[in-house]
């Protein structure tokens, strides 16, 4: 019914009044006696309203009616203007329940507080988990013992059900505790008592992309590939790793361990971002001076400005250089000098508008926040370490795919994401999730240029392993050195692949595995093969 | 096998609800005719005693509790009494104010069976005794005429009865809101509403007299000394209702004589004055109470808070949303781990077990109610008895408002039971009476064109 309905009705109402008592008069007591609510008026006529003012002076008992002159239909103005009020409340409330079912119940449903899953639990067969192709890569028994075929190849993308979950098993719980099989089946499973399945959790993880990425891991570290174009999340692997099978027996030993083998390295591990850092030095380069692209730089192997000196990697000579040759060449002495003269404000705003510093915007439950520290007290020295990616800055390896993912994607980020839909049983959709756009965090002329100097590192620089493909590989090596030890460092790749429409980034930590051309270049190239193998075969 | 009957029944109750609802709205309709208009009713009346039934064999076929169907038969009796006394002995009666708190009852006395039989069994005594006592008030309110010369009397009680409570009631999860008197423990601020929107509209009928420009007030008049001493009265009950940490319950009486001044006064300037004086009152309690931070805390981040004060507003989300647009099932959810869930919080067990559709439905039974309420106040011609049914119908409003504003977390939370539906025998007794006067005031609207 509308709003204005019903105000009318009213009104007329009043005015049937003054009619109806006035036919009393003549006819006596009439049809009237019958007494319903409304009463429902053919016509409304101006003229009864001197009967109306007799009838309101009659109608006085007890109660003086103060001013007899003014109508009821001018004294109901303020009974509709609250009654309005009362509407806009409720249709407020109303669409806010509304909202709330639609998009934020998911966070309550699965919050580990949420005992009701514990129950729905009871009544089913936990559903599976599989890759997007179908590849199981979790399943339960009728008796609802859990299995991980891969053991410890998906110990972190995949996770644990037992002792607490984590992974796609935290992530989709409350999905695999439902069941949408055909329902003559679950009336016939109530009535036999026994137990339905519950759906299935199709992931957006490519079995043949995490297998090559997991066999080449030869450290402990992270692998993570992205879709840039729509955030789906194709590789998470994370060493030190265990076996989800066993958890629960393990579960003291693995908690307690000082390698931290539950923690994703993948998603929470902090790392110093070594040369990789140099991607958001250069942007801001770029961004604060309109003519970086032909600014040269003079390489002697090493600088000191405050007693402090930063070398090249293994003391390497780069000799009179462009900008795009220093990036090329992962030149520290250049992109120290650069970071002497970058506006710390500008800087701290550019790597936060690249997600410094804030929760990563994710649809996983745990990632860690990437750091970055500057400010206008910050000393020379530290501006230094920090535009080569040394210093206080640490990320996350996802953090660095995302990062990859938005300049293959002209600034524009997805939403890295996990699940992709939710099936019975048999495989027939019951939802899907979709990619979404969190924000253009580059603009496309710094996507451009940026890749412009990804492409370099790969044709001429420090990742031609990358070279001699029939994809176009582009990307950013990184040696971060962690402590002291010199010797000691990281094994940085973060960078991504084009062929045709199909994209690929990635990001490779290798802990302490020395150079990153050396270590985690390899690993990329790898996946990269495979990606594109993979799609050439399914064209066939 | 009762897997089947409570999977059926969800769809069958929101289906049935649905078109209850609707029928709600049908009939207030302009253009309906009074014949279409009864139909409607009496199909309301029908899906009742459906929705009754089939909620009452959910619930058996869960439990197997032979008591559930005595109890079943008790309500079919008790409603079928109920809307006899209004429909053939007060023959001007609303039909669909019968209609929705009947509705409502037995929403309430199934959902409370649920959650625990005992006080299911309670509050059906409670409401059956309510029925009796009130069955008389429509009567006094359309016969009696002194009910405009009685305000100093109404401000009195309302006053001391308040009063009695800050000095000797129990405090109940931090607030001073009961009396105990030996077993039984009633909570007088329920009834004092009443009287409080009895003593607004007796102080407030005769305006305005002298001072009728809009957005002027004239200091020197009658009607600003007239408002003036109202507004101290209604002032000494918030504060007093403030200083027995009943937020909820000053938020009501606050708003009602709002709402009642403007109305009587006509004048949207008080309407702004008041308004501006709530936002910087409600910064000032917010400021001072510690209390009222918790709750503003565990409103804007419950899941944060879930150790301490978020934790009973995340359990009332996680209810709400496991329960789905369609619910888990009477009896298949898990309500009762919803602190005090039978009382401020029976929303989120219903939401959960019969389903956010069928909630939805509910809010709009509440809305067509208010509506009602409305639709009276405009209709009647002597302003004493406008003002009645308006502060009646804001209490009404607010009231539902605060309660399912706070379990969904809309606003924060205040602690408010849901008028007919939530335990109670106070509330419930209150909600009673002020429906019955609200008839009264229909009946007696009707019996003076009958003259």
């Amino acid at each position: 019914m509308s709003k204005k309905d019903f105000n009318v009705e009213v009104i007329d109402l009043n005015t049937d009044k003054s009619k109806k008592g006035r036919k009393k008069k003549i006819n006596g007591p009439s049809s009237k006696k019958k007494g319903d609510k409304k009463i429902n008026v053919e016509k409304v006529d101006i003229k009864k309203k001197k009967n109306n003012r007799k009838r309101n002076r009659r109608d006085e008992d007890s109660v003086n009616d103060i001013e007899p002159n003014i109508s009821n239909k001018s004294r109901n103005v303020q009974f509709a203007v609250v009654m309005y009020f009362f509407l806009a409340l409720f249709i407020a409330l109303c669409i806010y329940f509304c909202y709330f079912l639609a998009f934020k119940s998911d966070d309550f449903i699965n919050s580990p507080y949420n005992a009701r899953l514990e129950k729905l639990a009871e009544n089913i067969i936990r559903g599976d988990i599989v890759d997007k192709n179908g590849v199981v890569l979790a399943s339960s028994s009728s008796d609802n013992v859990r299995s991980y075929p891969y053991s410890n190849m998906y110990a972190h993308a995949i996770g644990y059900d037992s002792n607490g979950m984590s992974g796609v098993e935290l992530d989709g719980n409350f999905y695999m505790l439902r069941s949408h099989a055909f329902f003559l089946e679950r009336i016939k499973n109530d009535l036999m008592n026994v137990k339905n399945k519950g759906d299935t959790v199709v992931t957006t993880l490519d079995h043949n992309l995490q297998e090559v990425a997991y066999d080449n891991m030869e450290y402990d570290g992270a692998v993570v590939a992205i879709e840039p174009k729509t955030g789906k999340i194709l590789v998470m692997t994370a060493k030190p790793d265990f076996n989800p099978n066993t958890v629960s027996d393990n579960y003291k030993k693995l908690s307690q361990g000082e390698t931290s083998v539950l923690l994703n390295r993948a998603t929470q591990g902090l790392y110093a971002p070594g040369s990789t850092f140099k991607i958001l030095t250069a942007l801001e380069y770029l961004q604060e001076n309109p003519n970086a692209a032909q600014s040269t730089f003079d390489c002697k192997g090493k600088l000191t400005v405050d007693n402090y000196t930063i070398r090249c990697y293994h003391g390497e000579v780069h000799g009179h250089q462009t900008f795009m040759e220093a990036f090329g060449n992962s030149c520290n002495i250049a992109f120290s000098e650069i970071g002497l003269g970058l506006n710390k404000n500008g800087f701290t705003q550019m790597c936060n508008q690249l997600l410094f510093n804030k929760k990563l915007p994710t649809r996983l439950s745990n990632t860690s926040t990437s750091q970055f520290k500057i400010d206008d007290s910050t000393k020379d020295t530290l501006m230094m370490q920090t535009a080569i990616g040394q210093g206080e800055t640490l990320v996350t390896p996802i953090h660095m795919c995302m990062i990859a993912s938005a300049i293959c994607n002209d600034g524009k980020l997805m939403e890295p994401y996990i699940l992709d839909s939710v099936t019975n049983y048999k495989g027939i959709n019951v939802k899907t999730f979709n990619s979404k756009t969190i924000d253009s965090i580059l603009t496309q002329a710094q996507a451009d240029q940026i890749e412009e100097y990804m492409r370099y590192v790969v044709t001429d620089g420090t990742a031609t392993g990358l070279n001699g493909s029939n994809y176009t590989a582009y990307g950013k090596t990184g040696t971060a050195e962690f402590n002291d030890n010199k010797d000691e460092a990281h094994s940085w790749f973060v960078g991504y692949a084009k062929k045709d429409d199909k994209e690929i980034a990635i990001a490779v930590l290798q802990e302490k595995g020395g150079s990153g051309s050396k270590t985690a270049v390899p690993i990329a190239r790898a996946v990269f093969d495979k990606y594109f193998s993979e799609i050439d075969k399914s064209k066939e | 096998m009762a897997h089947i009957v409570v999977y059926v029944s969800r769809f069958i109750l929101v289906f049935l609800f649905a078109i209850y609802t609707y029928d709600c709205f049908a009939a207030l309709r302009r253009s309906v005719g009074r014949e279409r208009q009864k139909r409607l009713y009496h199909r309301q009346v029908f899906i009742m005693y459906i929705i009754l039934i089939d909620l009452n064999l959910c619930i058996f076929v869960s439990t197997n509790n032979m008591m559930i169907i005595l109890f079943m038969l008790a309500q079919m009796l008790f409603f079928g009494i109920c809307m006899l006394i209004y429909k053939k002995v007060y023959k001007h009666a609303s039909y669909a104010l019968i209609n929705n708190m009947c509705m409502l009852m037995t929403i309430s006395f199934a959902i409370l069976a649920r959650l625990d039989m005992g006080n299911a069994i309670k509050q059906f005594v409670i409401a059956a005794i309510g029925m009796v006592a009130t069955c008389f008030i429509p009567a006094l309110i359309s016969k009696l005429k002194m009910w405009n010369r009685l305000k100093w009397l109404y401000a009195i009680i309302g006053i001391l009865g308040l009063l009695l409570v800050l000095v000797i009631g129990s405090r109940v999860y931090g607030a001073k809101i009961n009396i105990n008197l030996g077993p039984i423990a009633i909570q007088p601020s329920e009834f004092i509403k009443i009287i409080f929107v009895f003593f607004v509209a007796a102080m407030l009928y005769v305006l305005p007299e002298d001072d009728l420009s809009k957005m002027k007030i004239d200091f020197k008049s009658s009607d600003f000394r007239k408002v003036l001493i109202a507004t101290l009265v209604a002032g000494a009950h918030v504060l007093i209702l403030v200083a027995s940490k009943d937020l909820g319950g000053a938020t009501i009486f606050l708003f009602t004589y709002i709402v009642m001044l403007y109305v009587a006064t006509r004048k949207p300037l008080y309407l702004i004055i008041s308004f501006l004086g709530m936002a910087v009152g409600g910064v000032l309690i917010y400021l001072l109470f510690n209390h009222v931070k918790v709750r503003v805390a565990a409103w804007l981040d419950p899941l944060g808070t879930i150790q301490d004060q978020g934790y009973q507003v995340s359990q009332s989300l996680f209810a709400i949303g496991t329960g789905g647009w369609f619910g888990s099932g009477l009896c298949q959810g898990m309500p009762d781990k919803i602190p005090v869930v039978s009382q401020d919080f029976i929303f989120a067990a219903i939401s959960e077990e019969l389903g956010a559709v069928f909630a939805l439905c509910l809010i709009f039974v509440c809305i067509s109610c208010i509506f009602m309420f409305f639709n009276i106040a405009m209709e009647i011609r002597d302003q004493f008895y406008k003002l009645i049914a308006l502060g009646l119908g804001t209490l009404y409003g607010i009231q539902v408002f605060i309660t399912l504003g706070g379990v969904t977390k809309f606003i924060p939370s205040t602690g408010v039971t849901l008028p007919l539906v939530s335990y109670g025998g106070s509330s419930l007794l209150s909600t009673i009476i002020l429906f019955a006067i609200i008839q009264g005031l229909y009946c007696r609207q009707f019996e003076r064109e009958d003259v």
